[in-house]
């Protein structure tokens, strides 16, 4: 029968008589289980954020017209060549079309399908914008604003102005944040712009866009989709890309070779467009991991250490305890408990420690041109990460204090009372 | 009269650094309301014997019976419970848990046996306390009496479980003359009060002289 009362009292006693080595011991808990709180959010935080940046602004999947040779050229379908060595000079892409055929029934289709979360349709341009006498040359996409703002996080990057002003404006345009600084034009201002075929248009001006990443936003504007078709003076079925939301972002990679083969079109997924992205994030994960098993376990050596000192010091108490009829079971339950109390004490308050370091790197400035949305430092507050904190410190503390309290289970108190 | 204690052919070797023989044929008994001693030179196995007869010690050969009941070969978990219930220990040392209150000492085999409600122990050690004429000091931490305080603390912690019989390995070793006397008479009262068992192993001849009975051992043996 195990008396836990007694137990426990003599657990209590320990540590408080000790209390210079019990507060120690919770220390290297409390710094371990803190450290790997802090680290892991802000390591994640930041990976979070830097996934969002790239991943946000890349739909699932990207449908559009490649410009490439066709695969088999007519040489090699005429039989009469057929085995001989053909050999073709020059070859020029294939002549056709930048919109995607039959579009409009494609996105029907998309948005019929249960897995996609929505499917947009957008137009491509090369257009310039005009000031004064020069010309900048750029694109202008367009949108159908409120769906975009539905399956992307377009408007964290609309820094002025709002997504409905675009939707209410027929002449709007969302520019660029690096083309309204070069031609100094503000949200109100209209702007002119030529298209390839040179006519000229004046839009107006109803939000500014920054993605953060200043090649687009230097080149790169937003418009509403009938606008830019009629800028570019092609019917209401021109459309150049469709961007796929899906609902389960790991069936883009299948999905799309589907797509392929039934509208012979070209459709990237979201891995292939960003596989070094993908490697990036792996090994920071990694690191975030090693470093964070790296301070869990230097903690248990320090819970380790102190409890194998304190039941060197003890190895007469434990003797007694066992000539008064404890049982080696006992024994080590007592140092069992004191290091498990040592966890749970230490780890409680690593979670708080690293709790308030995370508030604190939450709220120290953060800002950088290339995140408009962004003024402090990400940090990420799963409560996944507090569990497996406290979870490691128990398993840790558990493992270290096993080890030496098991030495006290089987002391022999004839040996240590006789001084043998 | 009722056998408290009886051993039958005990042997015991030491495997290290050689075999050595310590205890050879040892067979006695100590009935029931018996005050006991053995006497011996140093290495003449009296110790070993004592801490076999406590039960701590499991590795000898031979049988032991604690009130006519066999102990050898029972598993450790219910030896512990056997040596809490039963046996009541006094050291050469006094071995107080030096961080608890002289209460808590005394209650701590008690509390671990569970058998009584806290209360109740804590009536009973201070009953063993003043018994022993050291109830001021319940409260004290355990490292700030003197030693023959001690000592009679630890007695009142063998007594704490109303054993059987008291085992004392040399109690009287580190005391002074003074406190020894008073050790002795306490043992003397316990067994003409409360009818105790006792058997103590001791150096000291003028104790020896005054118990019951003799056993004297060398080399293994008892002599008488």
């Amino acid at each position: 029968m195990t008396n836990w009362n007694v137990i426990l009292s003599i657990a209590r006693t320990h540590l408080l008589t000790k209390m210079k080595s019990t507060v120690t011991a919770s220390l290297g808990v409390t710094f371990g289980i803190g450290a790997y709180i802090t680290l892991v959010s802000f390591m994640t935080g930041l990976n979070h954020m830097l996934d969002d940046l790239v991943l946000n602004q890349t739909p699932h999947i990207h449908m559009y017209n490649e410009i490439e040779p066709s695969a088999a050229q007519p040489v090699s379908l005429y039989e009469k060549f057929d085995g001989g060595l053909n050999k073709v000079h020059s070859i020029k892409p294939k002549q056709s079309q930048l919109k995607i055929h039959n579009a409009l029934p494609i996105l029907h289709y998309l948005k019929d399908q249960k897995s996609v979360k929505g499917a947009t349709p957008q137009l491509r341009s090369q257009i310039f914008y005009l000031s004064g006498s020069i010309e900048l040359g750029g694109n202008l996409v367009g949108v159908d604003i409120m769906e975009e703002v539905r399956l992307s996080n377009i408007q964290d990057n609309i820094v002025e102005g709002s997504p409905e002003a675009l939707r209410n404006t027929e002449n709007g345009i969302l520019l660029g944040s690096g083309l309204a600084k070069k031609m100094s034009l503000n949200v109100g201002n209209r702007v002119q712009i030529s298209t390839i075929k040179g006519t000229v248009f004046p839009l107006k001006i109803v939000g500014i866009y920054q993605s953060g990443i200043a090649e687009i936003d230097n080149v790169q504007s937003f418009a509403n989709l009938k606008t830019v078709q009629r800028i570019l003076g092609e019917p209401e079925n021109y459309i150049t890309d469709i961007n796929i939301k899906l609902y389960d972002l790991a069936k883009a990679g299948p999905m799309a070779r589907l797509l392929e083969k039934q509208f012979k079109i070209k459709a990237t997924d979201i891995n292939e467009a960003n596989a070094q992205f993908e490697t990036g994030s792996n090994i920071r994960n990694i690191i975030t991991y090693a470093v964070s098993i790296t301070l869990l376990i230097v903690a248990g050596f320090g819970i380790y250490n102190i409890l194998s000192m304190l039941i060197y010091e003890k190895m007469k108490d434990i003797a007694i305890l066992k000539a008064t009829g404890f049982s080696g079971k006992d024994v080590q339950l007592i140092f069992m408990s004191q290091a498990m109390i040592i966890g749970v004490a230490g780890g409680v308050f690593g979670l708080i420690i690293g709790f308030f370091l995370s508030r604190i790197i939450d709220n120290i400035p953060f800002e950088t041109e290339a995140l408009p949305t962004i003024s402090t430092f990400p940090v990420n507050y799963n409560p996944g990460y507090y569990v497996i904190g406290i979870v490691f410190a128990l398993i840790s503390t558990f493992i270290a204090g096993y080890l030496p309290s098991n030495k006290a289970r089987k002391i022999d108190p004839v040996r240590i009372i006789r001084g043998t | 009269m009722a056998t408290v204690l009886e051993t039958k052919n005990i042997n015991k070797h030491f495997k290290k650094p050689v075999n050595f023989h310590v205890l050879k044929d040892i067979s006695f008994k100590v009935k029931d309301g018996e005050f006991a001693s053995i006497m011996g030179k140093s290495g003449s196995g009296k110790s070993t014997l004592l801490y076999i007869l406590s039960t701590m010690d499991t590795e000898y050969e031979g049988e032991l019976f604690l009130n006519e009941e066999l102990i050898t070969g029972k598993p450790h978990k219910e030896l512990s419970q056997i040596r809490s219930r039963h046996i009541g220990f006094v050291f050469q040392f006094h071995y107080l848990l030096s961080e608890f209150s002289v209460l808590e000492n005394v209650m701590l085999p008690a509390k671990k046996l569970g058998s009584k409600t806290y209360e109740e122990i804590e009536h009973d050690a201070m009953e063993k306390l003043n018994m022993l004429n050291i109830g001021q000091l319940a409260k004290k931490r355990a490292s700030r009496i003197s030693g023959g305080e001690k000592q009679r603390v630890a007695i009142a912690r063998a007594l704490i479980n109303n054993p059987d019989i008291l085992m004392g390995d040399e109690p009287t070793g580190n005391l002074d003359s003074y406190n020894a006397e008073n050790v002795f008479q306490i043992f003397k009262r316990l067994k003409e009060e409360e009818g105790l068992s006792l058997l103590v192993v001791t150096h000291d001849l003028d104790f020896a002289k005054r118990t019951d009975r003799i056993i004297e051992m060398e080399d293994g043996k008892i002599l008488s």
